[in-house]
């Protein structure tokens, strides 16, 4: 696995008037879990999303760097996995049909291993071939987790990666949460005190309120 | 890149099959327009100049009750993020269009056919004339309501906001088809035509380059 970064340098987000944050910077350089924590609002989401290449921040930015070369963001999807409350897979097919055209439209050939292996971990094997519109809100969480993982990225990024789970579910995750921070970059931004147990180190939003 | 493309065509295809929102509404609106025009015009003799603006009439509306669903239902269904994290900007565009393309090409091939069959005067004299404005007029279509469909997909008022932001974007290629339909019903020339010809390939070119510039800031933020 190639040396994987990413750093925010001076980041600030603002929604009109409203200030959600100023003033972050951080260095993830090292494989491990890290953590964003802060109360509701306070721009765990939004801060994920620019992680993610989702939103342009306000002001500063944010540099990925896959062995010491910067990632231009039209390619920046390839090295990140990505689970969200705000991810929606496509209901009217099933998680088989939804996979096998993620592999399509990415342009890659999936480790059909990896994939059962997966979807054997979050209980989903024996489902494959159901419409993801009746699954359970659990096991859409759980899907997720599938499709972010997939194509095997180097960033893996979780917004309350253990919503909708139940203690089982929690369990998978948490398990594959420690075995993929053996190899890459884990960020969880999440309230769940559990959740940031994981992390060996944690970013507050509460203190990136203020204007400088 | 194509193969990439063509997946998200795939895609679209599949879900359109299975959730039928898009080709429901088409065929519904194609018939409902035709059948208020025969109506309204009763036993009365339309005059060539009419038909072929009557024709564009019913193409414009058409699209504006079907085209916007490449981007609305993503943005609708929340799948936009998921498109976001699986593909780049470019290749998200250029799968939407050729979805659009085509469902362009087989609505317009409806309403041809039916105008065809029951206007007496859509009696096409130089079949080349019409069949290039056809082809040119559709690409132009299906570009500027692509790119059109992803700008008023995050807005509030989809319905009211995608046949008002169209008009005007439209009315180049409106006004030259609905000029090159005239002049492949009366028998002019394609060399009487070629100003016309001219405008609507430009369209083309110019509405497909400022796209696909403008694309990788409308679906980001």
């Amino acid at each position: 696995m190639r040396n994987y970064s990413v750093s925010a340098i001076d980041l600030n987000m603002t929604f009109g008037r409203r200030l959600i944050f100023n003033g972050i910077n951080f260095s993830f350089d090292e494989k491990g879990i890290y953590g964003i924590s802060g109360p509701n609002g306070s721009g765990k989401s939004t801060l994920v999303k620019i992680m993610a290449g989702l939103l342009t921040p306000s002001k500063g930015k944010i540099i990925h760097k896959s062995s010491d070369k910067e990632i231009i963001p039209e390619k920046l999807h390839n090295y990140i996995g990505f689970v969200s409350p705000y991810l929606v897979l496509y209901e009217e097919f099933s998680a088989w049909e939804n996979l096998i055209y993620y592999e399509k439209i990415r342009g890659i050939l999936l480790d059909r291993d990896l994939v059962k292996e997966l979807l054997k971990r979050f209980l989903l094997y024996n489902r494959r071939d159901d419409l993801i519109k009746t699954y359970s809100s659990g096991m859409k969480q759980r899907m997720k987790f599938v499709f972010a993982l997939i194509h095997k990225p180097q960033l893996l990024i979780l917004d309350e990666p253990t919503s909708n789970l139940d203690e089982e579910g929690k369990a998978s995750a948490y398990d594959l949460i420690k075995a993929k921070a053996e190899k890459s970059i884990v960020v969880i931004a999440s309230n769940e005190q559990t959740d940031l147990d994981l992390c060996s180190e944690t970013l507050d939003l509460k203190n990136y309120k203020a204007v400088n | 890149m194509f193969s990439k493309a063509f997946a998200v065509f795939q895609k679209d295809f599949h879900s359109e099959i299975r959730t039928r929102y898009a080709i429901n509404s088409l065929a519904m609106f194609i018939i409902v327009a035709i059948s208020v025009i025969l109506f309204a015009v009763g036993q009365e003799k339309i005059s060539e100049a009419l038909t072929g603006g009557l024709f564009w009439v019913v193409i414009f509306f058409t699209a504006m009750s079907g085209l916007a669903r490449a981007f609305v239902s993503e943005e609708e269904r929340g799948t936009s993020l998921t498109l976001q994290l699986t593909a780049s900007p470019s290749i998200v565009f250029s799968g939407k269009l050729i979805f659009n393309v085509i469902l362009v090409f087989c609505m317009n091939t409806v309403i041809a056919l039916l105008y065809a069959a029951l206007f007496e005067s859509f009696i096409i004299q130089n079949f080349l004339l019409f069949f290039l404005s056809f082809v040119f007029g559709n690409i132009g279509l299906a570009i500027s309501s692509t790119i059109i469909a992803a700008i008023i997909a995050k807005a509030g008022a989809k319905g009211t906001l995608y046949p008002v932001l169209s008009f005007p974007i439209l009315l180049p290629l409106i006004l030259s088809s609905v000029q090159l339909t005239l002049f492949a019903l009366d028998g002019t020339t394609i060399e009487q035509a070629k100003f016309e010809l001219a405008i609507v390939v430009s369209y083309d070119v110019v509405m497909l380059t400022v796209s696909y510039l403008l694309f990788d800031f409308i679906w980001k933020d």
